[in-house]
């Protein structure tokens, strides 16, 4: 089981670019120990911005240090930079268009038994309906890397959520496929498509193994750019697939099973199965024992698609 | 006699033309904060030929809504063309909109959403300290806007991180929307409040005199270590009697009737300015 959690290699690399180059400023509400930023706040202290517990505040001045040509990475628990904060994402990053990343840590349940005040079960929802913000969820710990060394090269604004805890390697250290913007392929096959994003990444590759071992030829997709989502990489993929399985870790309306389904009914009709949170607080639990409950685990996963299957 | 007092009454035709022309603006608020805007515009380092600037001073309009006087400044200063703003204004697809927005010269930051400016100032000002560079950074707040937690939240930061190259300047005109500030959420002793956030307060006695706010500017400029608030007396609706101290005023559309009225008035008193 791999040990560095996503948060550690956005630190590592936030590290080796402000190094590099003293534009680059970290910005956190009372959050650098959730973050992994502590060690980044002791090694560049004149490149980082303690704001407090003031999640509004930290977006509005992360937007008034990238107007002056900071790029600025403003990095508080998801559940609060993406809804307590929202009006200052959509006003001073998105529609004044400044270089503001907004990085949600600690997201979906990965907050356990902290309860719904602590889970963003909503940011993707919220953050996609803001014109101009960008929506990621990396998988795992090489994907976080390639894709904080893309964002550290643009200039427009954009929301990241990151979990809280170590998560399965998806990819092999040295082979990681990342074009910024396009899906990636975690499997090929011919009956169905599974397309997830963040954490439920792996659980998808794991479900599309079990599912091609059992004879039913499954695709598997990683979207971790839910917006802009790539919709020539899913048609491609959704191509003569009988049904597609979407699984996000995030409530039902308005997520990745959402935007999926608007794509495919509007350009290759067939039935899309959304495997995500409940319409409610979810149960107490860790996020590992959550996702089982829910189903959102790689054999759980494999069963919807064999129900459905059965059922063609 | 000031000729920046005497402008400030051209400026509020402009205006007045401006929110006639497009049918709708916050007239009252506008002409309370016109010597404001006005003084700085005159006193703060930028040009039009280098909007970009790194070493430009910067200002955010926080009360969004009086973009107007915003509008009749920047052209006053070559950053607009005024006629094209009376045309435009509010107009199908036009980038004249009634709130601020950074796609025009000279405007930094998108506002009209009450409670931002003050922290985006926050980061500007940070932005300067960590480049060393000089300049100043300005925002002008509604008294009403105060309401807003996160004013508070930015007060702190500001208070804080000691930012002497940060100045607020807040249009106490006294009236909100729904009538008297004080009836409709009160201040009470707002010098106290921001002096308790570690600021240096000035209360301008007439902030629509603008020797009065020159020598504030002044003294925010030589004031080390600590962030200085401005809290300017002013008079909403400011140039006409038929719109003074009416919160009705706030954005009420003038008639032919008031318009003609409201001219008259602007010239009488920009007329007794000369003749001071």
């Amino acid at each position: 089981m791999n040990k560095i959690a996503n948060r550690a290699v956005m630190c590592e690399v936030l590290k080796e670019a402000a190094a590099k180059d003293r534009d680059v400023v970290v910005l956190c509400s009372d959050s650098r120990g959730s973050a992994s930023l502590t060690s980044f706040a002791e090694t560049f202290p004149e490149q980082f911005v303690e704001v407090g517990i003031a999640e509004q505040n930290l977006v509005s001045i992360a937007a008034g240090l990238a107007s002056c040509g900071k790029k600025a990475f403003a990095v508080s628990p998801a559940s609060f930079i993406s809804t307590r904060s929202y009006e200052q994402c959509k006003v001073d990053c998105a529609y004044s268009d400044t270089n503001v990343k907004l990085v949600g840590i600690s997201g979906g349940v990965s907050y356990g038994a902290l309860g719904m005040t602590h889970h963003s079960a909503q940011d993707i929802a919220a953050m996609s309906a803001i014109p101009g913000m960008r929506v990621y969820l990396p998988s795992d710990r090489h994907q976080t890397r390639k894709l904080f060394e893309a964002l550290l090269t643009d200039r427009q604004t954009a929301y990241i959520r990151l979990g809280r805890n170590p998560v399965e390697d998806t990819y092999e250290e040295g082979n990681v496929p990342f074009e910024m913007n396009r899906a990636t392929v975690l499997a090929e096959g011919t009956d169905v498509l599974l397309v997830a994003c963040g954490e439920m990444v792996r659980p998808v590759k794991d479900a599309a193994e079990i599912l091609n071992r059992e004879g039913i030829s499954s695709g598997a997709l990683d979207m971790y750019c839910v917006k802009p989502l790539d919709r020539e990489g899913l048609l491609e993929a959704a191509k003569g697939k009988k049904f597609i399985v979407t699984a996000e870790e995030h409530a039902p309306f308005g997520g990745l099973g959402s935007m999926v389904a608007q794509v495919i009914a509007a350009n290759d009709p067939k039935r899309v199965i959304n495997l995500a949170l409940p319409d409610a607080p979810v149960i107490t639990g860790t996020s590992a024992e959550v996702f089982a409950h829910y189903g959102l685990t790689g054999e759980g996963i494999a069963k919807t698609v064999r129900d459905a299957w059965s059922r063609l | 006699m000031n000729a920046l007092a005497v402008k400030a009454y051209d400026l509020r035709q402009d205006v007045l033309d401006i929110i006639v022309s497009g049918g709708g603006g916050h007239i009252g608020g506008d002409m309370s904060s016109m010597e404001i805007v006005l003084t700085l515009y005159s006193r703060m380092n930028v040009s039009p030929e280098k909007p970009k600037d790194p070493d430009r001073d910067r200002f955010v309009l926080s009360k969004g809504h009086c973009v107007e006087t915003l509008y009749a400044v920047l052209a006053d200063r070559g950053f607009l063309d005024i006629g094209e703003v009376k045309s435009r204004f509010s107009k199908f697809g036009s980038e004249y909109i009634g709130h601020p927005h950074n796609t025009l010269p000279g405007i930094e930051m998108n506002s009209g959403s009450l409670g931002h400016g003050l922290s985006v100032c926050v980061g500007m000002a940070l932005a300067g300290r960590m480049d060393r560079r000089s300049y100043r950074v300005y925002t002008l707040m509604g008294d009403g806007e105060l309401a807003e937690g996160s004013v508070w939240e930015a007060a702190m930061a500001a208070g804080h991180y000691g930012l002497d190259n940060l100045c607020a300047v807040i249009d106490r005109n006294h009236l909100q929307i729904s009538g008297n500030t004080e009836d409709v959420m009160g201040h009470h002793d707002l010098h106290a409040r921001f002096a308790s956030f570690d600021w240096h307060v000035i209360d301008v006695a007439d902030g629509n005199d603008v020797d009065q706010l020159n020598a504030a500017f002044d003294e925010a400029e030589g004031t080390k270590g600590r962030p200085t608030v401005l809290i300017a007396n002013t008079v909403k609706g400011r140039g006409s009697p038929i719109m003074e101290n009416k919160a009705g005023w706030h954005h009420h559309l003038p008639s032919a009737e008031e318009y003609e009225r409201i001219k008259a008035d602007l010239c009488a008193r920009k007329e007794a300015l000369l003749h001071e």
